[in-house]
This record gives structure tokens, sequence and C-alpha cells, in this order.
């Protein structure tokens, strides 16, 4: 069948002081996690403009994750508050583009949760696979079946 | 009372001018004339109930007895301190407290010194050793204001006690009755009503006012508020009474200072494993189970032994067991191995050897002999005949299951190189504890916007290229607050911080980020979205351009404002829409 073979394309933008560095860590502690992710370093959460997801997903990512530093422990004091409250708008909007809910992610990684953001990338993936290929343009996309 | 009046008297046929109001004994001593007391005080009200002070008091051909302790001097008085009728009455004195509390050593002392060698009285109790002097009573009173001790009872059954013998509400447990009392009939460890595990290894403060360490800068006492008697009952103020540059001050209160600094160096430290979370060694339950940090103090010079190494009953220990890798590398505390007990684990079998006969016995999992001439002096130990045994101790109990056993602390241990289990009877047992974050690091860290790695020591910008810097710009870290180690890399840690902080200092100039944001005037359309949205106030309106701008010095590129901007205005260097657009497209290329 053509989901085993599925492999999800998935996006991570990830704040520089904490999820960077968690996933840094995960990589220097040479800790295995499924190579589906690709990472986009971004200051900081509230860097993340809801365009950069959308913009993400009409590429043809199946999953788009934003990982911030913990509640309180924000390098810019608050912007991963900004980053969450865009992040529940942002969810009700993709879910009318019949985008599920389940492909955009927002995660807390502090710098020292390797493992975290090892299991995250892992549980995400596995997810994404369950779900299958996101198909924006019904089913149309031609070059995503190849 | 008026101290300007003088008064003349003659003590023992001396002459002598004094101030009107102080009392006979005050006026011999003075004269270097020692007088016995028991029940006399300076800091407390004259009671005159042992009448051991009693002197002779001449008046015309006449005289009479009375406590020079109570009774004040007066114009042309004559005293006679040791005459025939005072030490008569003195000797009478003294036999009848013999007999009231035979086994109160000052008493037997005086009695000495008068050449008394037995009570003509009948003995009722021979442990007794409360005279009823009365001093504890005036003490709690008059110096600690709590009055929760008073006689009881009249005549033969006369005795001190709280309030139907029953401990009382009003004691602050601050154990100054025991201090006061010249006999010894109260003592401390009735007060604590708790068991004392080493009598001599009392490693908090002492006294209420007390200079905190040894090393203390400066090097002036302070006043503990939890154990001062003052600021719990408004009274005592003894300190103050007997500090003669009168620099004593109860209303000084903690100040709070601020500072302004260019940056910031953390080394808050760590903090001891605490050896009571493990049971089984029995830390706290067992007589002679003591941490590495008590070792060092029993073994100080300085210390509560002198620097001997005792057991608790004053005994050379004949053999001593040292317990490496106590709440570190065990996967129920810390996993991280604590670096500095194995090294410090061989100075004291080093140091036990050198003072005592006593076998010594290690107990390690792995020795970590990594710095530069530890592997040597692992050697020298071995050489020395410390009897290393690797295996992970499981118990140090005191129940003994042989003779040789008995009396003795048992450490019970699988001995991995011999593949036995060994129970190994020890009369002293060290703990070798680890170092463990400080309690309050999640606190600090936030302070200072910084991050704590997985074991809540403060994390490094980069484990190798900067080891000193945090991720917030001008705060660097030293010591074990970043992880455990021993003072030579702390040291070295501490000098590098030292010269990042100066580094910066030196410069005289301040290196901005380069990923500040700015904004396009063209584009802007003086929403003001983003000035509500910055953290730092880094964006002000321009009411003349009708545009937002931002302040350079002020941004911290985080990039908020630019994710907010409706119109694309506002973009972050480095991080501009179109870059991260780019990034996204090339990550889909196959």
């Amino acid at each position: 069948m053509a989901n085993e073979a599925f492999e999800p394309k998935l996006v991570g933008f990830l704040c520089n002081w904490c999820s960077y560095t968690g996933a840094d860590l995960a990589g220097t502690a040479r800790m295995t996690y499924a190579p589906n992710i690709r990472i986009i370093r971004v200051m900081c959460s509230g860097r993340v403009d809801p365009q950069f997801v959308l913009k993400a997903f009409i590429e043809g990512a199946d999953g788009v994750l934003i990982s911030g530093c913990h509640p309180g422990d924000c390098h810019y004091q608050e912007g991963n508050y900004n980053a969450l409250r865009r992040h529940r708008l942002l969810s009700k909007m993709l879910e009318q583009f019949g985008i599920e809910r389940e492909r955009f992610r927002l995660e807390w990684v502090s710098a020292a949760e390797g493992v975290k953001f090892q299991q995250i990338c892992d549980e995400f993936t596995e997810q994404i696979k369950k779900l299958g290929p996101l198909n924006l343009n019904g089913g149309k996309d031609e070059h995503r079946e190849a | 009372m008026n101290n300007d009046k003088k008064i003349k008297l003659t003590i023992n046929d001396k002459p002598i001018e004094v101030e009107e109001g102080i009392t006979i004994l005050q006026a011999a001593k003075m004269l270097d004339i020692d007088i016995p007391t028991l029940c006399y005080h300076p800091l407390l009200e004259p009671y005159a109930a042992c009448r051991v002070c009693v002197v002779e008091r001449k008046i015309g051909e006449n005289s009479d007895l009375v406590t020079s302790c109570n009774t004040k001097v007066q114009e042309g008085m004559v005293i006679y301190t040791d005459s025939e009728n005072a030490t008569k009455a003195r000797r009478l004195n003294v036999e009848l407290l013999m007999a009231q509390a035979p086994a109160a050593e000052p008493v037997q002392q005086i009695a000495k010194e008068l050449g008394i060698e037995k009570t003509r009285f009948e003995i009722e109790d021979p442990n007794e050793k409360c005279i009823l002097c009365g001093l504890c009573v005036r003490t709690c009173e008059q110096i600690v204001g709590a009055e929760a001790i008073s006689f009881i009872e009249r005549g033969k059954n006369r005795t001190v006690s709280p309030p139907f013998g029953e401990p009382s509400e009003a004691c602050i447990g601050c154990t100054a009755c025991a201090y006061f009392c010249p006999t010894e009939a109260i003592t401390v460890e009735d007060l604590y009503g708790r068991k004392v595990i080493h009598n001599e290894l009392n490693l908090g403060p002492s006294t209420a006012i007390l200079v905190p360490i040894r090393q203390a800068v400066p090097m002036v006492p302070v006043i503990d508020e939890e154990a001062c008697i003052h600021f719990k009952t408004g009274e005592c103020k003894i300190c103050e009474k007997v500090c003669e540059k009168e620099a004593i001050n109860y209303e000084m209160e903690d100040e709070e200072i601020e500072i302004e600094v260019g940056s910031i160096i953390l080394a808050s430290g760590f903090k001891p494993f605490d050896a009571t979370r493990i049971p089984a060694y029995g830390y706290g339950r067992l007589n002679n189970v003591i941490t590495g940090l008590e070792f060092e103090r029993l073994n100080n010079a300085s210390g509560p032994t002198d620097g001997k190494i005792l057991l608790a009953n004053g005994e050379e220990p004949k053999a001593v067991g040292i317990v490496h890798c106590v709440g570190s590398r065990d996967k129920n505390y810390n996993e991280y191995c604590s670096r500095v007990c194995c090294m410090y684990s061989l100075k004291f079998a080093h140091l036990i050897k050198e003072k005592t006969n006593a076998e010594i016995y290690d107990f390690y999992i792995d020795m970590r002999c990594f710095g530069k001439g530890y592997e040597e002096f692992y050697h020298r130990l071995l050489e020395e005949g410390t009897k290393f045994i690797r295996g992970c101790v499981s118990e140090v109990t005191d129940l003994a299951l042989t003779e040789q056993e008995e009396g003795k602390l048992i450490i019970h241990v699988e001995d991995t190189l011999l593949g036995i289990v060994r129970r190994i009877p020890v009369d002293m047992v060290i703990l070798a504890t680890g170092l463990e974050p400080g309690l309050d690091q999640n606190e600090i860290a936030k302070i200072f916007n910084i991050s704590c790695s997985q074991d809540t020591f403060f994390l490094e910008r980069h484990p190798k290229l900067a080891p000193v810097s945090t991720f917030s710009d001008g705060i660097f870290l030293a010591g074990t607050c970043q992880s455990p180690k021993d003072i030579p890399d702390t040291v070295a840690q501490a000098g590098a911080a030292a010269s990042e902080a100066l580094a910066l200092a030196d410069k005289g100039t301040f290196e901005l980020e380069p990923i500040t944001a700015e904004i396009d005037e063209e584009l802007c359309a003086g929403c003001q979205l983003c000035i509500g949205l910055c953290p730092f106030t880094a964006i002000t309106y321009n009411k003349e351009k009708g545009i937002s701008e931002i302040n350079d010095a002020l941004c911290k590129g985080c990039g908020t404002c630019v994710s907010a901007c409706p119109s694309g205005a506002s973009q972050q260097k480095h991080f501009r829409d179109s870059q991260i657009f780019a990034e996204i497209e090339g990550i889909f290329i196959e």
C-alpha cells in the first residue's frame, strides 16, 4: 500500500534560545529520532508569522510544528504567549481549509529537553503517518504522488 | 540613684570609697576580696537564697550577719568577710546546702575551700543537684521574659517547675535556665527532648549572636533573629549589656541595595545531598554515621574535638568505613557523578590513617581520580593499606549477627570483585555525599533569564565554545552552580568568567545584535499594532511622519512585531519574510 511507504514531510519552526538548543542537545547527545522534520530557526516563536505556516502547507508540508520556550521562560519575555494566541486562531482557520488540527502543533521545549524534542518528533511523525498525506488540492496534486 | 555621692566604708580593715547604691559584694570585688557566691549573677537582681556570701557587719560593739549580695553599702560601714562569726555562719549554710544537694559540684567545691568534709545533716537524695538558688527562675523572668518556671511547694518540698509540672507553652525553649544553672541541675538534653546524634557535632549556630562563618567578610557578629530571645519576648538584651563598645543594635534591618552593573557573574554554588534521603544508610538515626562535611568539621583543628577523630562516646575509632557515591550515580537520586567525592574520600582515608590506627574501608563504584596528581594519590593510598572494596553499599545497620559485630556499625555490601556479599563491622561510617543544585536554582534562572539543564544546574551557552557564558548577554557562570566541580576547576572557571566580564567592560562599547527589526517608512501605515506587542518598548510612534520607529539600542530582535505587521513594513534583519519563505521553499526541493 502507498500509505506504508508514506514518509511525511514536517516543518519545524524552533526558537533560537530553547527549542533550537534543545534540538541541538538531542543532536550532540546522538539521540535518534524520525528524520522527517526540517527545522527552520527563528529567534523567537513569536516571530512565526501565520503566513509561514500557510506557506509550508502550500509548499507540501504534511505537518507543521512550532516550538518555543516554556511559558514564563521566553528569552524575549512574552514572545511565546503571542505564538500561543496565533496558534489557537490559526488552528481554527486551518480546519476550515480542510487541514486537520493535528497537523499543526505547538510545543514547549526547553534547552535541556533533548529527550522531549526526540519524543515530539517521533510522536508527530507517527501521528501524521496515520493521518496520511495532506491533499490540499483534493488529491489532484500529481507531483506529490511520485 | 545619685551616682555623685561617695560612701566611705572599710572591708577587712581596708578603707574604700565607693558610689552610693552598690552592694557590699561589689565593693569587696573592687578591693579584690573574694566572697564565695552561688546564687549571685551580675546580670540578675540579687536574691540571697544560698546565703554563702554572708559577712559580718560591725555596729559599734555589736555585730550582725548580712548577705553581701543584696545589702547596699552605707556610710561608715565596717565589714569583715572572713571573721570567725562570718565563717562559722557560712560553714553552717554550706553544710545545709550539702545536705540539700549532695551532687552539686560547686557546693562541694566551696565546702572543700572551707575545709568541710562532711555535712552533719541528713541527706535525703544523694543525686539531688538543685540548691534552690532561683537563678533559673530569675533568668526566665528577668532576662528571657517568658516566666515559664517558678518555685512550687514550700519547705522541704520546694522545687523548681513549670506550671502543674507539665511542659509549658510559655517556654520558648531557649535553654537560658540551663545555661545559668550553677550546679547543672537543669541540662540541655532534657530540654530539647530529642535525641542528639553526635554530641560534639553541632554544626549549626551555637548562639543567637554569632559570626556566621570563620571566614566571614566583614568579620563582625550578627544576630540570628530566629534564635534570639530578644526577638521572641522583647527581653534579654544581655549582649547589649556586656558590649563595652555599645555596638549592639536591635533596630538594624535587612537592607536591599540596588547597584547598577554592566555584567553579572553567577556563583550561587551547590547544596550538599541530604543523606537522610537514603534511610538504609542510617544517617540521623545511627550514632557515628556522619557526612563528609561533618567529618571535615570533626577533623578541623578548630572543630569540636580540636581536630581529633573521635566517636560520639569520645573514643578513637578502630575501623572506619567510607561510602562513596552517596546520592550520586544513582537513578533514584542523581544520575550524574558529583566529581569531588572520590578525591575527598581518599583525603579522609589518608587523614584518618595519619591521625589514628584505624582500619579504613573505602566502598566505591568506580574510582574517579581524573585530575592532575589524583591517580598518584590513589596509588599512595593503596600502598598505605586502605582497603578498597568495589561495590555499592546496600545497608548500614547496628543489628549484630555475631559477637564480633556487637556494638559496631555493620556495612552490608556486595564485593563485586570477589563476587560475594560481605558484612564489615566498623565504628564510624562517613557518607561521601554528592553535590546537588541549589534549592532556588530555577528562581535564579528566571530572574536572570537563563536556562537550567536537565539536572537543574545552570546551562552554559555552549558546552565547549562558551562554557562560562549564558543565553543572556553579560551574565556569566562560575563554579558549582553550573555543574559539580572541584576547587581547581571552579577557580579556573571563575577566572574565565571574570575576564569575560572585564572584556565587556574594557571595550567601552557594546555590540548590538545585528538581527534587530527595522520599519520601512514607505510601507508603514502607522497602525501602531507593533507598539503594543514589543516587550522592550523599542517602538515609538512618530506623529509627524505618521509611522512607527524602532530604537536599535532597545530592540533585542525577537521579531514579534514583524510577524504581526499587516503591511509587511516591519522586517527583521537576517530573518526577513522573504528569507524565511525562501527557506521553506528550499526545504521542499527534491
